[in-house]
């Protein structure tokens, strides 16, 4: 106490404003950053009638199930949430088996072409073909309207393997390959058995973010199929979040059968949807965010 | 167990000077794969992927300058030269089209390049490890939200009747504006919520940057009797420049990339007149429409725009600088 009050005397008042300032500063960037999760979930289960009107800020008031009882219900979140289960664990694991080991392999000092694959990639990050190009790729190879167009054009993302590159390159100790090599073990066995087992961080680091990539997938399954029963989950949200699709219930969007009674119901129902679909990267969020941080900064490690 | 490579680096050393000197080449690249052929098993699955999923497409682009044929599928129609470019120069949308774009990704590119660097200078002095911890954690928890939530969050809290921001910004005198139908709302609404979800994720890589300060410099600058202002001023700011410039380049080669999905997803028949940019109306044209000749001239025009930005900031950034991605 007394020590942080001699530091107190000691500072400028030059100091002490800026100290202040930064107080409320962070508390107001905190604020606008989380208040807006915070309401949708105590929205989602709140009295309607009360959120609409104003009068839910900071607890969750008027208990109601309604909007969770009605996304139950619906047919359509549940296929949509299969979906992406299925097509983020199958792109995910793809994605995994094709971009470490090659990763591994220009991470590699004495193999030469590096250089030139590293450029063969790279250059794929600022120029491309373009929509209409891909679109009839696509139709070529029979991936419209086919459930691998969500995991087989996504395998690689190049900017995911220049960090795994980067970690091997700088993180696996050269000794041990040298030891390793001695010992008669060549590429596949080092790879296989020294750098995987040494490599859980940038395993999990690439993994999430392919993972994320494909949950919050949106374009694939509007630009590239058709049939409903295909559609991930961002589809169907979209539905419902922003094209105000009605619900089998009855508590349909705006244009709908009744006025603002209707419209309190359907938001209701939004936030429910939105708490449903962000939860599980929300809940996991906590336990992952260091892996999430990890990425950009081996990622900031120039090659 | 195979003997492919005892020593690998020390080898190398030494098939480098052989090769270099006499050794014919095709000794040479025997003695490569003889050495190597396991790395190129490794890579062959991501190079096979990419060259399918992005070099074709590239190949693919010729369709722009080509009729489209049905039964030629993507290389096989008549050569019309720059017959969809000048279609697209001379329609009455071009104007439109550039002007949106260049609004929306310009403004996000400004701001969005500020506040992260902001956000890190802030957060940086923040005393005490756990609390940095925490703001920099939350901070950037929206990152991973979907586009689609996003949009949707902003459909409910900007709406006219109920909504929580149109509510609290009615508290501060700002009544009758209609944020998600009013044209003039638009950019100021992409752009913020933008910066709401992506600042604390671009700030990570500013704050590495100000926790490899040399502390000897801020011991230094307290002697001097330098304020934590002047600190941030004449240490902190400085040591951000070179990660800066990469993320400057880097951001200018998508100077026309203004972001498709959430653009579309915020369109509707009211906004559209400011909404409509490049990437939206090549999939209305392309996709919906089927004119897959002049989408994929327009889509072009836009690629080769982001490209040449993308090389003409980095020349200019070697040489003001020495700094540049290659």
């Amino acid at each position: 106490m007394l020590t942080r009050l001699t530091r107190l005397r000691r500072r400028s008042p030059g100091d002490i404003a800026f100290t202040v300032f930064l107080g409320l500063t962070c508390a107001l960037i905190l604020f606008i950053t989380l208040y807006p999760v915070y309401f949708v979930m105590i929205a989602s289960i709140s009295d309607p009638t009360l959120v609409a009107t104003g009068r839910v800020s900071f607890w969750p008031r008027g208990l109601s199930s309604f909007g969770y009882e009605q996304i139950f219900a619906d047919t359509r979140i549940w296929t949509g949430y299969r979906n992406t289960l299925l097509y983020t664990a199958a792109g995910t694991a793809l994605n995994l088996l094709v971009t470490l080991p090659a990763a591994y392999a220009l991470s590699r000092r004495e193999f030469a072409p590096r250089k030139v694959l590293m450029l063969f990639f790279a250059f794929t990050m600022f120029f491309s073909g373009g929509l209409i190009p891909t679109y009839l790729l696509y139709r070529d190879l029979n991936l419209l309207d086919n459930w691998a167009v969500f995991v087989i054009p996504s395998a690689v993302n190049v900017y995911n393997l220049i960090i795994a590159r980067a970690f091997f390159e700088h993180s696996l100790p050269e000794e041990i390959f040298e030891a390793a090599t001695i010992d008669g073990a060549n590429y596949f066995q080092f790879f296989l058995k020294i750098a995987i087992p040494l490599s859980a961080a940038i395993i999990s680091v690439i993994g999430l973010y392919y993972l994320v990539q494909h949950w919050n997938d949106f374009f694939t399954g509007l630009v590239f199929v058709r049939t409903y029963d295909k559609q991930p989950l961002q589809i169907v949200l979209r539905d419902i979040l922003i094209s105000n699709q009605a619900f089998a219930g009855g508590a349909g969007g705006a244009g709908g059968t009744g006025g603002s009674y209707a419209q309190q119901y359907a938001d209701q129902i939004k936030y429910g949807v939105i708490v449903v679909s962000t939860l599980p990267i929300i809940a996991l969020y906590p336990f992952l965010q260091r892996y999430f941080e990890k990425g950009v900064m081996i990622g900031s490690v120039k090659g | 167990m195979t003997l492919i490579d005892p020593a690998p680096v020390k080898m190398s050393r030494r098939a480098k000077t052989s090769t270099g000197a006499s050794v014919p080449p095709r000794r040479g690249l025997r003695r490569h794969i003889r050495r190597y052929w396991q790395l190129w098993v490794m890579a062959a699955p991501a190079i096979a992927f990419v060259a399918v999923f992005s070099y074709i497409p590239m190949y693919g682009i010729q369709l722009a300058f080509r009729e489209f044929d049905f039964t030629a599928g993507l290389t096989g129609g008549e050569w019309v030269g720059l017959k969809y470019f000048r279609q697209f120069f001379e329609s009455p949308q071009f104007w439109t089209l550039m002007r949106n774009t260049v609004v929306i990704s310009v403004t996000t590119l400004v701001v969005g390049f500020i506040a992260p660097i902001a956000l890190a200078l802030l957060v940086n002095q923040v005393i005490g490890r756990s609390r940095k911890k925490f703001l920099q954690t939350a901070t950037y928890l929206p990152h991973f939200i979907s586009i689609v939530v996003i949009v949707g969050m902003l459909q409910v809290f900007l709406s006219p009747t109920s909504g929580l921001i149109t509510r609290f910004l009615e508290g501060l005198g700002l009544t009758g504006v209609n944020f998600l139908g009013d044209p003039s709302a638009f950019v100021p609404v992409y752009v913020i919520s933008e910066v709401w979800q992506h600042c604390g994720w671009n700030s990570i890589i500013y704050l590495a940057a100000l926790a490899s300060v040399d502390t000897q410099l801020y011991e230094a600058a307290k002697i001097d009797g330098a304020g934590r202002v002047s600190i941030v001023r004449h240490i902190d700011f400085p040591a951000l420049i070179p990660t800066m410039i990469v993320l400057l380049i880097l951001n200018m080669g998508g100077v026309l990339n203004a972001g498709f999905e959430k653009i579309f997803l915020m369109q509707n028949p009211l906004n559209l007149s400011v909404s409509e940019v490049i990437s939206t109306y090549v999939y209305k044209i392309g996709i919906l429409s089927n004119q897959f000749s002049y989408a994929t001239a327009i889509g072009l025009f836009n690629t080769a725009i982001n490209f040449v930005f993308l090389v003409v900031t980095n020349q200019i950034a070697k040489r003001v600088s020495n700094t540049s991605l290659w």
